[in-house]
């Protein structure tokens, strides 16, 4: 990979993170996630592949998950990111959280946030989804320490407790 | 507050709410002021002298910080089993990737054109790439045979056996290369001043491995040595042994810049330049009775070590100790040999050379069946090793496994004969060929041998101001629980809640050398260690009349408090001691290989589509004796997880060498299973004790690794009729055999195997 700076100005770019307005200094080409990490210390949001293949970057772009290893920061401009920091409530976990906590989906840790955020989007486009629509919703996010099955059941255990509680 | 239990409850994850809400740190997650980041330019062929090295035009090397060998203060060695891996490749390379220089710079951005602006001339010479090659000795690339170990492990008389037997069954099977694919690739911050020596925070399983190889390689004493494990993001045997180099390499580029340097792999160079699953092959030859009982015979078991020793002599140990697999050989001489290519070194990923000849061993039980014309369930059962009888090395078997017994549960809960007779009719039409394949295998628990002796792992469990609890391990968490079940053995202990016991950062200046935690040996071995430790703790405070027993958590507490104002700082240590009926002789290969095996019957239920020649796993049940469960939850996920990685070894990921370098090393062609591609992996348990790990506990993590290849190879054969011998299997594969074996019938039904 060479330098995508070389050539290029910084921008001031305006997004809203987490329900805040932010504005960066920033190379067009940058990518998303290094401005996430690195100029908004929001670090989790975590680099897997660099490729799009892995989705542990995966985030929310104006509702939509995209891999922001992916995206250069300049698509970004205007839009509404959610993060990992931004899905818990305070000190109050998401029942997604809670869910992986509970259900043993979260082993080493690194793929989970991704993993939360595509379980979250697959959340918000299918309110009950099956056993295979979580399967098939969480596949391109990969995660090489759990096998998938508790992730699959913590997010069934998700649905659940909201269709309960 | 005696007997809660704590242990044998799936207590929350200790660092889990870190996890789950972004907040962990990771090394890349990390930054220090002044930071440097650092590049690797590295060997761009197998073998060959270093001619000249040049840097290109276009680059400020004003800017950069450049390392080389002769700027090594101490050894050029990765210190480890042997010190035959240099740090930097000074004169001569032995493989593809091998590091030559290290580049540091500011802006992490202009590295990656610095490192192709260099220029690197060789003289290259013929280079070895497979195990058949590097027996040839047409080259010899290391010592004088290209050899690093043999083993030869010999019980009764193999030779006199072959004129007393029915049948005689030979194979040969091969696993491949697998890359251990942790999310999170290998990275080191390392710093350096006068005053305190060399520091490094990274993604590691084994602090003291990498404490050992600084003091080496920058020659300095222990005390200026500090190893820090950051949250790591898998490892899986991928972060034992090759963070040594990494930190080494980010210390000496630290030492030079008089700054902290920070060296993160992308995936690529991850994938193409760290170690990998040793390859194999396995050549069986078997004297076996009319009644399929096993007479003796003969195993040869060979791996690819790649271009230096590191960890290849204790992965071909293993792989001859488990070469047997869970039966009983009244006669069987087993040979091991570890050889050189110039590969980079294959290394630690879970399992440890068990997957590779339990595979070969595994087929091999389901080959014998079918000559001698008896099911694999049958062929299993009258071969079990029983309570009394001996292993191959001679160990006697102590415990009161009954696996006729676990195969008999797999057997009924994998609903094993209902599916046979189903696929019998299924398989008559249609495009897809079903099939049902056995496994079943042991793994011992803890280092072989006399490893523990050496190992003398120490424990401490600290009683703290505030009255609580602390744990002194190096061992690390990376993903398996080590945390949450170190903490759950001291709180049980202590009959204290579990919230009252943390644990200290893995930080070689804080805490003693637990070992490393590899070779599933940290709930069972470390585990046991914490319980004495923490016991002490109880002891100090009881013996000196600061507490009684029935105390509540307050008390303790208190007792804590007072212990310390009294006596300053309260710790109680532990000290692993060889149990007094392990016997093990390194010559001759006899003894007590493991203090304690664990046990397992995996079924796996397969589907071959014959349009595509895809196989899916449908089903898959995987039972085990495992000693006592501390934690039901974590144990689970590491036997799905385990399964999910074994299943991934047999049908997907093939790494592919081009001149000795992988090169499909991406996510994008290197291909593990995503949750589409896995079946619901179920998951049971047998809990028998274990007298020697901590409340009953056995080893847990390496296990689930053996069993998917061998079942899955099997379930093929029985879907198609047709065997086969190497993983990984692909699509590819089958189409290949198969276009030789099939015949279509009258209404265009596909035959195999004259199965008509």
């Amino acid at each position: 990979m060479m330098d995508s700076r070389e050539g290029s100005r910084q921008l001031q770019i305006a997004l809203t993170v987490n329900g805040e307005a932010r504005s960066v200094l920033a190379y067009p080409m940058d990518r998303l996630l290094d401005v996430l990490r690195e100029q908004l210390q929001l670090t989790g949001t975590k680099e897997g592949c660099g490729e799009g293949e892995c989705g542990s970057c995966s985030i929310l772009m104006d509702g939509i998950l995209v891999n922001s290893c992916l995206v250069p920061v300049m698509q970004a401009r205007g839009s509404n990111l959610l993060t990992i920091e931004g899905i818990s409530m305070g000190e109050r976990l998401h029942r997604l959280q809670a869910s992986f906590l509970e259900c043993g989906g979260a082993q080493c840790g690194i793929c989970t946030p991704g993993m939360i955020l595509a379980a979250f989007h697959l959340l918000s486009q299918k309110s009950e989804p099956t056993m295979t629509d979580i399967r098939e919703g969480l596949s391109g996010n990969l995660c090489r320490c759990t096998g998938y099955s508790q992730i699959v059941e913590a997010v069934a255990d998700a649905v659940n407790s909201r269709t309960t509680t | 507050m005696d007997s809660q239990n704590i242990v044998g409850k799936s207590v929350p994850r200790k660092e889990g709410r870190d996890k789950v809400t972004g907040r962990s740190l990771y090394v890349d997650d990390m930054v220090l002021p002044g930071m440097l980041f650092g590049a690797t330019v590295r060997s761009q062929v197998p073998r060959g002298r270093i001619q000249k090295i040049t840097f290109g035009p276009g680059i400020r090397w004003d800017e950069f910080v450049v390392v080389s060998a002769p700027d090594i203060p101490g050894k050029n060695c990765i210190s480890l089993i042997g010190d035959d891996q240099p740090c930097l490749a000074s004169d001569f390379v032995n493989h593809a990737e091998e590091p030559i220089l290290l580049l540091a710079h500011p802006n992490r951005h202009q590295l990656p054109r610095a490192v192709a602006a260099v220029s690197i001339e060789y003289d290259s010479l013929p280079a070895v790439f497979t195990l058949e090659e590097s027996e040839k000795c047409s080259e010899i690339i290391w010592g004088t045979d290209n050899i690093f170990k043999t083993f030869l492990i010999e019980k009764g008389e193999v030779d006199g056996i072959w004129g007393k037997a029915d049948h005689i069954v030979e194979g040969e099977y091969q696993t491949g290369a697998q890359e251990q694919l942790y999310i999170e690739t290998n990275g080191m911050i390392a710093a350096f001043d006068r005053a305190h020596g060399v520091t490094v925070w990274g993604s590691l399983q084994c602090p003291y491995y990498i404490h050992k190889a600084l003091m080496t390689l920058c020659d300095l004493p222990a005390e200026k040595v500090r190893v820090v494990q950051m949250e790591t993001g898998g490892a899986f045997g991928g972060k034992e042994e090759y963070p040594s180099m990494l930190a080494g390499h980010a210390a000496l580029l630290a030492m030079k810049a008089g700054r902290p340097v920070k060296i993160v792999y992308d995936r690529l160079e991850d994938m193409v330049a760290t170690t990998k699953r040793h390859p194999s092959r396995t050549l069986h030859r078997t004297a076996v009775g009319r009644d399929g009982k096993i007479l003796g015979g003969e195993i040869d078991f060979t791996i690819d070590g790649g271009a230096y020793l590191t960890l290849s002599p204790v992965v071909l140990s293993r792989g001859v100790i488990h070469a047997g697999g869970p039966y009983y050989w009244p006669n069987v001489r087993i040979r091991g040999k570890a050889v050189a290519t110039n590969a980079p070194p294959h290394g630690a990923f879970r399992g440890f050379g068990a997957p590779q000849s339990l595979f070969a061993m595994e087929r091999h039980m389901d080959r014998i069946a079918k000559t001698v014309g008896i099911s694999p369930v049958e062929i299993r059962r009258r071969n079990f090793l029983r309570p009394g009888q001996t292993t191959t090395t001679d160990q006697v078997v102590s415990e009161p496994i009954d696996l006729g017994r676990l195969l008999d549960r797999a057997v009924e809960v994998s609903e094993y004969r209902a599916k046979k007779e189903s696929f019998v009719e299924q398989n008559r039409q249609g495009n897809l060929r079903k099939g049902v394949g056995i496994a079943a295998f042991l793994h011992g628990a803890g280092f072989t041998g006399s490893g523990e002796r050496y190992l003398s792992s120490v424990v401490g469990v600290e009683g703290c101001a505030d009255g609580s609890v602390r744990v002194l391990v190096s061992s690390t968490e990376f993903g398996q629980g080590t945390k949450t079940v170190l903490s759950q053995i001291a709180a049980e202990a202590l009959s204290l809640p579990f919230e009252a016991v943390s644990m200290a950062q893995p930080d070689t200046l804080e805490v003693p050398n637990s070992g490393p935690t590899v070779a599933s040996r940290t709930a069972m071995v470390v585990g046991k260690l914490v319980h004495s430790a923490a016991l002490g703790v109880r002891q100090t405070l009881i013996s000196t009349g600061l507490l009684h027993d029935g105390y509540s958590l307050e008390q303790f507490r208190a007792a804590c408090k007072h212990y310390l104002e009294a006596h300053g700082p309260f710790r109680a240590w532990s000290r692993y001691e060889a149990p007094k009926d392990i016997f093990w002789d390194d010559q001759k290969y006899r003894g007590e290989a493991y203090a304690a095996y664990a046990w397992a019957v995996y079924i796996a239920e397969v589907a071959v589509d014959l349009t595509t020649y895809a196989v899916s796993v449908l089903d898959f049940a995987a039972l085990q004796e495992v000693g006592k469960v501390l934690h039901p939850l974590l144990a689970r996920g590491q036997i799905i997880g385990g399964v999910a990685q074994g299943i991934g070894f047999s049908l997907y990921e093939k790494v592919i060498w081009e001149n000795g370098r992988m090169r499909n090393g991406q996510m994008t062609n290197y291909i593990m299973p995503t949750s589409s591609d896995l079946p619901p992996i179920r998951v049971f348990f047998e809990e028998l004790g274990n007298i020697h790990g901590a409340y009953g506990a056995k080893g847990i993590g390496e296990l689930p690794m053996d069993g998917p290849a061998p079942a899955i190879l099997n379930a093929v054969e029985d879907a198609l009729g047709v065997p086969f011998d190497c993983v990984p299997l692909l699509p590819e594969d089958i189409l290949e055999k198969l276009a030789d074996a099939r015949q279509f019938s009258d209404d265009g039904i596909l035959w195999l195997d004259g199965r008509r």
